[in-house]
């Protein structure tokens, strides 16, 4: 059982230096590819900075959506890409994360209760919460391996959306709560009426962007940190041959644990995340569907991969809101009400056939067709 | 007292529903280590065609049908997808399971929305007197039928030589492919089994007292997972205990939900979650499960 993962990605050939004896050619195409790298990357870091300014809310919304997502992706593709661990439990921690900040952010509102706490404290609170929640789960998913684990984290999500029914003091039960927005010295990340900046009214929508933005792109750094460093490195060998990285004086049990909690703590980022873009928190949003979703982002993206989690979210938020807004230009899907498929449907199936093709074809995911894609031009050249 | 008869019979009922679910999970996983997460859409699949065949052919007719319809997606989801990806390659077949639950999730779903289709089954509606207790047809049919089912699968599992075949191929794959035995043969059949119990299980679910076919049974076929963990994953014998134990706590939760207010409405319904986690604190590798050893 010691091979028993998905072939992580390749390194590639982009990766490895030019041949002494190359022909001239090669270096400077090498560096323009340098140069168009770096280009990419500044643009994709310009890009979002700049966008509210030029979409309307609609897409800004997907992206906020799709931010949350990815947060929570890159927590799930730590624990399953790199470490191995499969959960289907990540939809009870973002559940912890989004109703944690509720309730610390949020002031007593008839029957639901709230400890009215600063919103960056209530944020961190729940968070760390989340991470404590994980650690309460290690002494079962530390002992589990692999597929072991995603059976037994099923049991999670039943029992939180269980919880989530039945504790309406913090929960506010069936009909949810309601969010506190978020606050920074002052400034809150709410529709305010006239406020513009550069003429562009500046309400919730555009100010939760810059503040999505910034949690994703520290959050991304962060996972690639730990991806690339020791941690990273044990999780891996655990993956592969826990006997192995037992013998290389990795302690298995502590090492599925530290995964599995910080896993956590990102899905209670994702769920600070959720909360502040819907302003509203309903239970049955935290379903096993969630998990699933989370699980099919990292899987399309291509496992243990960062680039791949931030791609898969896009892909996997966006897909339904986009179909069911052109249903009416594309062929076989509907808006919801008439005869045919409905978008929201449509985008599940095509999700679903995506992640079998994906399995049967390169479980390395988009990830690994881009590479293979560029290996071969490169070698096309 | 009664009641609490009572509710025994119809938590062994349920329980050994259950375990013809989990047992199909656990054949499935014995014989090709792929844990099945399409299983619960296997069963959903199957009573859906008994239930939209049946106003037209009649239940019998209907019930084959549904029985082949779910065998044949086990076998096309051998054919076509689990055995076309790198052997040993354990979580990408599970994954590729999960796609398939998801799009086969999604066109249930959408065809039968909000409905309950009646399953039209000759035992439906009927209730029988036994001694004090008075208990629904489908519980006693269920007690008799289900224990002589299993009861026929071990002795296929024993006496025949296919079964011979099968449990060599369980207990040592490449052993039993060198003294001859066709695996891919072994595999098909189990993923084809797998179909025609959770189908089974499904008609016995959806039968009375059960309104019908609905979306909602998905999540009563999940109950197998715990129930598959609970019994150890690899044992056939620890599916049925996982699937009794789970059906008789749920039942007897369910049923005395007025003194256990303190856990919350519907607390039969995750019941079996919190005695798997519990399970799974205790012995991490289930009741009759295995214990995991490695060879350096």
């Amino acid at each position: 059982m010691s091979d028993d993962t998905i072939a992580p990605p390749r390194s590639t050939a982009a990766e490895a230096p030019p041949p002494s004896g190359a022909p001239a050619t090669a270096p400077s195409s090498a560096r323009s590819r340098r140069v168009l790298g770096a280009a990419a990357m500044v643009a994709a870091l310009a890009v979002p900075l700049v966008l509210p300014f030029y979409v309307d809310a609609f897409w800004l919304r997907i992206g906020l959506f799709a931010m949350a997502a990815a947060v929570g992706a890159l927590g799930l593709t730590i624990l399953f890409g790199a470490a191995g661990q499969l959960s289907l439990g990540h939809a009870f921690f973002v559940a912890v994360g989004t109703y944690g900040y509720g309730f610390l952010a949020g002031d007593d509102h008839g029957q639901v209760k709230g400890l009215g706490l600063p919103p960056l404290l209530a944020a961190v609170l729940a968070i760390l919460f989340a991470g404590l929640c994980g650690l309460l789960f290690s002494p079962v998913a530390s002992r589990l391996r692999g597929i072991y684990l995603g059976i037994a984290s099923l049991g999670l999500v039943f029992l939180g959306h269980h919880l989530l029914l039945n504790l309406p003091a913090v929960t506010g039960g069936y009909d949810g709560r309601s969010v506190e927005p978020f606050a920074l010295g002052g400034f809150t990340f709410s529709d305010v009426s006239d406020r513009l900046v550069l003429g562009i009214p500046f309400g919730a929508v555009e100010s939760l962007w810059y503040l999505f933005l910034a949690v994703t792109v520290v959050a991304t750094l962060v996972a690639r940190n730990v991806l690339r460093g020791r941690p990273g490195r044990a999780f891996r060998l655990m993956r592969d041959s826990e006997v192995g990285a037992a013998a290389m004086g990795v302690r298995v049990q502590r090492a599925k644990a530290g995964a599995f909690v910080l896993s956590s703590m990102y899905a209670g980022t994702a769920g600070v995340l959720t909360a502040l873009a819907f302003q509203r928190a309903v239970p049955d949003y935290f379903d096993l569907q969630l998990s699933i979703d989370f699980l099919a982002m990292i899987i399309l993206g291509g496992l243990g991969s960062t680039s791949g989690a931030l791609v898969g979210a896009t892909f996997v938020i966006a897909l339904p809101i986009v179909l069911s807004r052109y249903a009416d230009v594309l062929p076989l899907v509907v808006a919801p009400g008439q005869e045919g498929i409905q978008a929201s449907f449509a985008a599940t199936f095509v999700y679903g056939v995506l992640v079998v093709i994906v399995m049967l074809t390169q479980p390395g995911g988009l990830r690994a067709m881009v590479h293979s894609l560029r290996d071969r031009r490169s070698t096309a050249h | 007292m009664t009641r609490l008869l009572e509710l025994l019979v119809n938590g062994v009922s349920l329980g050994l529903l259950y375990a013809l679910i989990t047992l199909g999970f656990v054949i499935v996983f014995k014989a090709t280590r792929t844990v099945n997460f399409a299983h619960a859409s296997f069963l959903l699949l199957g009573v859906y065609v008994v239930a939209s065949t049946q106003p037209r052919i009649g239940f019998a007719a209907a019930a084959l049908l549904g029985l082949a319809v779910a065998g044949a997606l086990g076998l096309a989801t051998e054919r076509l997808l689990t055995s076309r990806i790198e052997m040993h390659n354990h979580h990408a077949m599970a994954i590729a399971t999960i796609g398939l639950n998801v799009v086969l999730t999604a066109e249930l779903t959408r065809r039968l929305e909000e409905r309950v289709l009646p399953l039209g089954a000759p035992w439906d509606g009927h209730v029988v007197d036994i001694g004090p207790l008075t208990l629904p047809l489908t519980v006693v049919i269920t007690v008799v039928a289900v224990p002589l089912l299993i009861g026929g699968l071990t002795a296929l599992l024993t006496l025949t030589g296919w079964g011979l075949a099968m449990r060599a191929s369980i207990a040592d794959a490449e052993g039993a492919a060198l003294v001859g035995i066709r695996l891919r043969r072994v595999s098909a059949t189990a993923w084809v089994m797998a179909g025609l119990l959770a189908t089974t299980a499904g008609i016995g679910l959806a039968s009375f007292p059960s309104p019908g076919v609905s979306v909602s049974l998905e999540a009563v076929a999940i109950t197998a997972f715990p129930a598959a963990i609970i019994g150890g994953f690899d044992s056939l014998g620890g599916a049925i205990a996982g699937g009794l134990i789970v059906g008789v706590v749920q039942v007897m939760v369910s049923g005395h939900q007025d003194s256990l207010d303190f856990l919350g409405l519907g607390v039969g319904d995750v019941v079996a979650y919190l005695v798997m986690i519990i399970v799974l604190l205790w012995r991490p590798s289930g009741l009759f499960g295995s214990k995991e050893f490695s060879r350096v």
